[in-house]
């Protein structure tokens, strides 16, 4: 395989693995005051993702490093490109993690509940708008500068791709209180898991069909209706109360979500409406002696970083109860 | 202010901010790090009792800079979309590697330490410790390659059709002379803040009366910690200042506000420059010193400023490439002034600590509580000297600042970034502040943090 094909699925793995993770962060935040009645539930609430929810951001950290590193171009066009709605994820991570940390450490904590709320919609939902713009394509100049506006960027299909991820990340926060929980937290999670599951559904599947027939392409049908039965096997499994079972297909709804966009992304980067201007694999990517470096960095560390990962789910594994 | 001036601006605000954060992350990731090494050899509860109360501090804010971390990553696409185009091929390797080598690791070994108090065995929980802490320093050695790289670019070449730096020599951008003598000089600077820290607050808590004993043995343990890495940052820098010399000369020149090519030149000590004509009004030296500290020899020949501009223009064309005098001159005087107090002001305390003796005077508790925040003076102006004597370049000798901004970002946009992240970050400096206060008061046995088991909840 040619190193530039290497890096897309690479880069393409870290944004599922940040997606999977910390988009049952961003859900446990977003339904927390849904969910939870008194300070005791919330605190289990929070307790679910304490211990991991830092560790899943930074596969955020590294997806944008590795951009950097890969696709440089791809690192300069985005996120100068995306420059507002960067600026409001950024800030919304910011106050995010510091309510995370400081909310069972201060003497008052409904203002650190209420960043930990916006924090976690507010990004959830961004994410959705960004990808949904970056395979749709934007205008781009003929030095790969983003020339649009910031109102372009908030085109309907845009904002229904935002939507599509805000109720596929509420769902999984769902699945996962569920998971991590016992007696009437995990019920109401169950309850909210549903709903949630109907709606990301409607609008995750509205968004994929729209994708699709914008810019399909066979193989991308495919990984679509896994994603499809993946949110539908989340909802069954709920229901008969299996809920590592209901995890699992939701995270793997998740990562065919991410693998439908980035499947139909692919040779580009980032397509300008001008084809001409359009960043690809090869004309936004480093040299071949970069990407050869990156990708020993690549072999040999990313089974470490997964392994000790994986161990810190294991090591939180038993479920929490308020009170 | 233009695109470029605000780009600067918010560059210079969240990187300053950011880093009064990380020293004292790394500092006191270790020293916490020792203190429950101590309680695992000893058994004594009271090392575990300081452990936490330290612990619990060092989380307040180590939040701090994880999430003002985040935002440095993204500026450099965000306001800088023609520098990341030009070196991502060499500045992104080290960035990646950070984020996969030491965040991973930061993160989730610390998140493994807060709440594995009671889930992992005593063992393996000190070494979550102790993986966190080095995380820290692993990313502290990428990020200094990476900004080494903008000071003294090496491994790499500029590609005739494309324009762009290009990677050659992966080993030589991570083996750099510039990192070699900056990682060590940065990592005693965090150990001297976090020994200013622990001194200052231990201090405060003898002056209280309560748990004398514990406080007093963790202040002379930041004493020491603080003067003998103070020593390490006095070395250090004497080198990097050598090296600084041979490959950034203007940069060392406007330290010292020496405008004419010198042998046997003198340490300045005071200085009123003239800019406009390129002389100094008022300069008080000692004699031969800035000869001898850049070239170890009396009578070396160091490099002016007037001289040095003339000749660069000769190597890359008409233009002023003079950074601003004044700030390069002042922030490094007060950089090495405050640095060197932060070292004297341990001396004293451990001086004054001697053979079981408490500080009697209030005023020492009162110098040692405003020591802390000695050593952040001195990092902030290092950084200030360090990122403002390379201009006008962002890649000395190859790019310029002026070069690098996003050409597609407008004002009212960098503005409401600038604003905002001021704002915010005011604020939760305001947070922060107050919530370290708290614990502090409280003292060694508050039951509130993560760092207790949280008896509300049961598994």
């Amino acid at each position: 395989m040619e190193l530039t094909t290497v890096w897309f699925v690479l880069i393409a793995v870290l944004w599922t693995g940040y997606f999977v993770l910390e988009g049952f962060d961003f859900g446990v935040g977003v339904l927390m005051p849904l969910i939870a009645r008194d300070e005791a539930e919330r605190r289990a609430v929070v307790r679910t993702i304490g211990p991991v929810w830092d560790g899943n951001e930074v596969w955020l950290l590294v997806a944008g490093g590795a951009t950097f590193a890969a696709f440089p171009e791809w690192y300069a066009t985005l996120f100068s490109g995306f420059y507002v709605p960067l600026f409001l994820i950024l800030l919304a991570l910011i106050v995010r993690g510091v309510a995370l940390e400081y909310r069972g450490k201060s003497d008052s904590v409904k203002g650190w509940d209420r960043a930990f709320f916006w924090g976690s919609l507010g990004p959830a939902f961004l994410w959705g708008v960004a990808f949904a713009n970056i395979v749709r394509g934007v205008p781009l100049d003929s030095r790969h500068e983003y020339a649009g506006s910031l109102f372009d960027l908030l085109n309907p299909y845009a904002l229904l791709g935002g939507a599509a991820t805000l109720t596929l990340f509420t769902l999984h926060g769902a699945v996962f209180l569920a998971l991590r929980t016992e007696g009437v937290l995990r019920e109401a999670a169950a309850r909210v898991a549903r709903q949630a599951g109907l709606l990301a559904l409607g609008t995750g599947g509205a968004f994929l069909l729209l994708t699709q027939l914008d810019s399909g392409k066979p193989v991308t049908w495919g990984t679509a209706a896994v994603a499809a039965a993946g949110i539908a096997g989340a909802l069954a499994a709920t229901a008969r109360g299996r809920d590592g079972w209901a995890f699992t297909a939701n995270a793997v709804a998740i990562a065919a979500v991410t693998a439908t966009l980035f499947g139909n992304l692919w040779p580009n980067v980032m397509p300008a409406l001008d084809p001409a201007n359009s960043l690809t694999v090869a004309n936004a990517s480093s040299t071949p002696y970069t990407l050869t470096v990156m990708t020993w960095v690549a072999v040999i560390f990313t089974p470490v970083v997964l392994g000790y990962q994986a161990w810190t789910y294991w090591v939180f594994r038993k479920r929490l109860t308020a009170g | 202010m233009d695109v470029l001036d605000l780009s600067r601006w918010q560059f210079g605000i969240t990187t300053v901010y950011h880093f009064l954060f990380v020293p004292l992350t790394i500092g006191l990731s270790f020293v916490v790090a020792g203190l429950q090494t101590a309680w695992h050899r000893t058994d004594d509860p009271g090392y575990l009792r300081l452990t936490r109360f330290w612990g619990r501090l060092f989380l307040i804010n180590f939040a701090m800079g994880v999430v003002t971390g985040i935002v440095q990553e993204f500026q450099f696409g965000m306001n800088w979309s023609a520098y990341s185009r030009f070196v991502g091929d060499v500045f992104g390797a080290p960035l990646a590697m950070e984020g996969l080598i030491a965040f991973f690791m930061e993160s989730t070994f610390l998140g493994l330490w807060i709440f594995g108090w009671d889930r992992l065995p005593r063992r393996l929980h000190l070494a979550t410790i102790w993986l966190a802490a080095t995380g820290t320093a692993i990313s502290a050695y990428f990020i200094l390659a990476a900004n080494s790289w903008m000071q003294h670019p090496v491994g790499y070449r500029l590609d005739p059709v494309s324009g762009r730096a290009e990677l050659t020599d992966i080993w030589a951008v991570l083996t750099n002379s510039t990192t070699l003598v900056t990682f060590p000089h940065v990592i005693f600077g965090a150990f001297v803040t976090a020994g200013a820290f622990v001194a200052g607050i231990s201090v405060w808590r003898l002056a209280r009366g309560k748990d004398v004993p514990l406080f007093r043995v963790s202040a002379r343990v930041a004493m020491a910690i603080s003067l003998v890495a103070a020593a390490g940052v006095a070395f250090t820098g004497h080198w990097q200042a050598q090296i600084m010399t041979e490959q950034q000369p203007m940069k060392m020149a406007a330290a010292e506000a020496l405008w004419e090519d010198e042998t046997s030149a003198g340490f300045s000590l005071f200085a009123v420059g003239d800019v406009e004509r390129g002389r100094n009004r008022v300069n008080v030296q000692i004699p031969n010193g800035l000869s001898l500290l850049a070239t170890d020899t009396l009578d070396g020949e160091v490099e002016g400023i007037n001289d040095i501009q003339a000749r660069y223009q000769a190597l890359y064309g008409p233009g002023d490439y003079r950074p601003v005098v004044g700030l390069a001159y002042w922030s490094f005087r007060l950089m090495i002034g405050f640095g060197a107090l932060a070292g004297l002001l341990a001396l004293a305390g451990l001086w004054l600590t001697r053979r079981g003796r408490l500080p009697a005077s209030p005023w020492f508790t009162r110098v040692a509580v405003l020591g802390i925040g000695l050593p952040f003076l001195a990092n902030s102006l290092g950084w200030i000297f360090t990122e403002m004597g390379r201009q006008p370049w962002t890649v000395f000798g190859v790019m310029r600042t002026a070069a690098a901004v996003s050409p597609g970002a407008d004002v009212p946009e960098v503005a409401l970034t600038l604003v905002g992240f001021t704002l915010v970050y005011a604020v939760l400096a305001v947070v922060e502040v107050r919530l370290l206060l708290k614990f502090v008061r409280a003292g060694l046995d508050s039951e509130a943090g993560p760092a207790e088991p949280v008896p509300a909840l049961s598994y």
